[in-house]
């Protein structure tokens, strides 16, 4: 259970972490700066098992994979939008940040509000209403890589061509 | 057989491939910068692989050149000690990566090259795969020279018509983007053709694909040519003929550029979208002409001619980024450098400049930005309290010139 820091569509990656802040690799100092300037409040009040809520498009914009590594510091358990840009996707998939793609979710909670989140059976339940909505899968050789916890970690007991059985 | 993305793949893989497949292929270059670098550094150690091939790895240092703070200084000593223990060649510090990759010759037609960095997408403006991925994708490069791809479903942007005077090849992309949406080309490849892309030259073709990631992009192409060829063959690099075949495009899209007006993207959308004239008048604090969008000859070239035995207010931060030492070098010889320190443009040294925000022309709160950037978004140029418009480097010399946003085709 966990609360829903809910974001509009076209978060990019400056709102996540804006570029004069990606000087460290530390996850734990980006992820003081973690939408530092659109949602100042998000890194004192967030804690470990919260969620992200979003529109379209989470995660356009840059490449920096500090965006992603600061809301994986920031505790938050997964990402759940009804889009996510290309690179944000990858990058989320490859460090071991769950994200979850649901049309649904976003327009039946407001900030603040409390879900449930059954990640391996893609079950999000909204615990005001009891609703419960599911978000879609993923290929099977991205569950490789989610599975092994980011492609780091598959790397290491795994060759690269071992994604291929799941193509 | 197909569009420009399915062509490269399927030369790459020596088999018919087409759009929604997903493949593992050999990465021909691995790009990163000083940002990115020290994130694949560890992701690569993380992995407990050696380096598999440093012959197709490219780092560069561009973002803050030299390093503005001991952070960043920090970080590059640890990138440099990375270059120095494995042995790695092609590390540059003279310009923005993706100009410095094209003249180096690291971009050849069929090539899959990615780069940690949003705007690798640009590479296809020679007929390469280029797409940006985050730290990790090019640390898994490094361990194991692959990556997995889903061959994306193309976007063909039909385009005719020939450009009015002060009208530029960086008003069409806006206009293209502001129609199609931030949003609206998410992992598509945006292949970009007809009469008007087969009259352009190649600095101004990299505009287009440039500006790729910004509708949602996976990469902007554009087939080769003649163009293409003359480019790479006058540098001594290889060609090999990259053409769509019997394609199937998911969406075509017609632009006439005809009637088109020079146009602006205001904060804090790059879709926000409008003619030049609605703000004609707005004052502006900064001028910034540069980047990996418009920091080449062909744009310094706009800016020198209007600048001309002109003086620019000391009053407004105007700031000039050649895109790499050899767009330096040409400006030099052409005598742009010196026009533009005669009329009180500030010129800093090739590499990203202030399209990172942390160096060479930071925005205050309340600070309006003209820039030839390809972003606009709140907090990149420093304070989130400014305001970035982007627009050509012929609407960003003529709102130099007048301190307030004009359109350039009344100065010209």
């Amino acid at each position: 259970m966990g609360k829903i820091f809910r974001f509009d569509d076209d978060v990019n990656t400056d709102e996540i972490i804006p570029g004069r802040y990606n000087v460290t690799t530390d996850p734990k100092a980006l992820a003081e700066h973690c939408f530092f300037e659109v949602r100042p409040d998000f890194s004192k009040t967030v804690k470990t098992g919260d969620f992200i809520v979003a529109g379209e498009n989470f995660g356009c914009g840059s490449s920096r994979e500090h965006a992603p590594i600061a809301i994986k510091a920031s505790g938050v358990k997964a990402v759940i939008a009804k889009s996510f840009a290309r690179i944000f996707y990858r990058n989320c998939i490859n460090i071991g940040l769950p994200i979850m793609i649901s049309d649904e979710l976003y327009d039946l909670v407001q900030d603040e509000e409390e879900i449930e989140v059954n990640l391996k059976e893609g079950r999000i339940k909204i615990l005001k209403t009891g609703k419960e909505v599911r978000s879609q899968g993923f290929p099977e050789f991205i569950l490789k890589i989610i599975d092994a916890g980011g492609i780091v970690n598959f790397l290491k007991n795994h060759d690269i061509g071992e994604l291929e059985d799941g193509i | 057989m197909g569009t420009v993305a399915e062509e490269i793949f399927s030369k790459k893989l020596s088999r018919n491939v087409s759009a929604g497949e997903i493949v593992l292929v050999d990465i021909d270059v691995t790009m990163s910068h000083d940002n990115t670098t020290p994130l694949a550094i560890k992701a690569l150690r993380n992995t407990g692989k050696p380096l598999y091939d440093k012959n197709r790895i490219v780092v560069i240092f561009d973002h803050v050149q030299p390093p503005a703070s001991v952070e960043s200084a920090t970080l590059q000593k640890e990138v440099l000690e990375f270059i120095k223990k494995e042995g790695i060649k092609n590390f540059f510090r003279e310009g923005i990566c993706h100009q410095v990759l094209v003249e180096k010759g690291f971009v050849i037609p069929g090539r899959v090259i990615i780069g940690g960095d949003s705007h690798t997408c640009t590479y296809g403006a020679l007929g390469a795969f280029g797409t940006g991925v985050g730290s990790t994708d090019i640390g898994v490069s490094y361990a194991t020279g692959k990556n997995w791809f889903r061959v994306p479903e193309t976007f063909y942007f039909d385009v005719k018509g020939s450009f009015a005077k002060g009208v530029y090849p960086k008003d069409l992309i806006l206009k293209i983007i502001g129609k199609v949406g931030a949003r609206g080309a998410t992992y598509k490849a945006c292949e970009f053709g007809g009469e008007t892309i087969e009259n352009m030259a190649l600095g101004d073709r990299l505009t287009l694909t440039n500006m790729a990631i910004e509708m949602g992009g996976k990469t902007g192409l554009i087939k080769t040519d003649k163009v293409t060829e003359n480019f790479l063959k006058s540098r001594g690099y290889p060609y090999t003929e990259i053409v769509p075949k019997d394609p199937d495009y998911e969406k075509v899209f017609e632009f006439d550029v005809d009637d088109l007006t020079p146009q602006l993207a205001v904060s804090p959308r790059v879709d926000n979208v409008y003619p030049v004239e609605k703000y004609a008048g707005t004052e502006v604090d900064e001028v910034f002409i540069g980047t990996c969008t418009n920091g080449r000859i062909e744009d310094l070239e706009i800016a020198a001619r209007m600048f001309k035995g002109k003086k620019l207010s000391p009053l407004l931060k105007t700031i000039i980024v050649p895109a790499s030492n050899e767009v330096y070098f040409e400006a030099m010889n052409r005598g742009y450098i010196k026009i533009f320190m005669d009329a009180g443009a500030m010129v800093c040294n090739p590499g990203c400049g202030p399209c990172i925000g942390r160096h060479q022309g930071v925005i205050a709160p309340g600070d309006r930005a003209l820039t030839t950037m390809n972003r606009n978004f709140i907090g990149r140029m420093g304070s989130d309290k400014g305001e970035i418009i982007i627009a050509s480097p012929a609407t960003a010399a003529a709102t130099a010139l007048t301190g307030k946003i004009t359109d350039p085709r009344e100065v010209m």
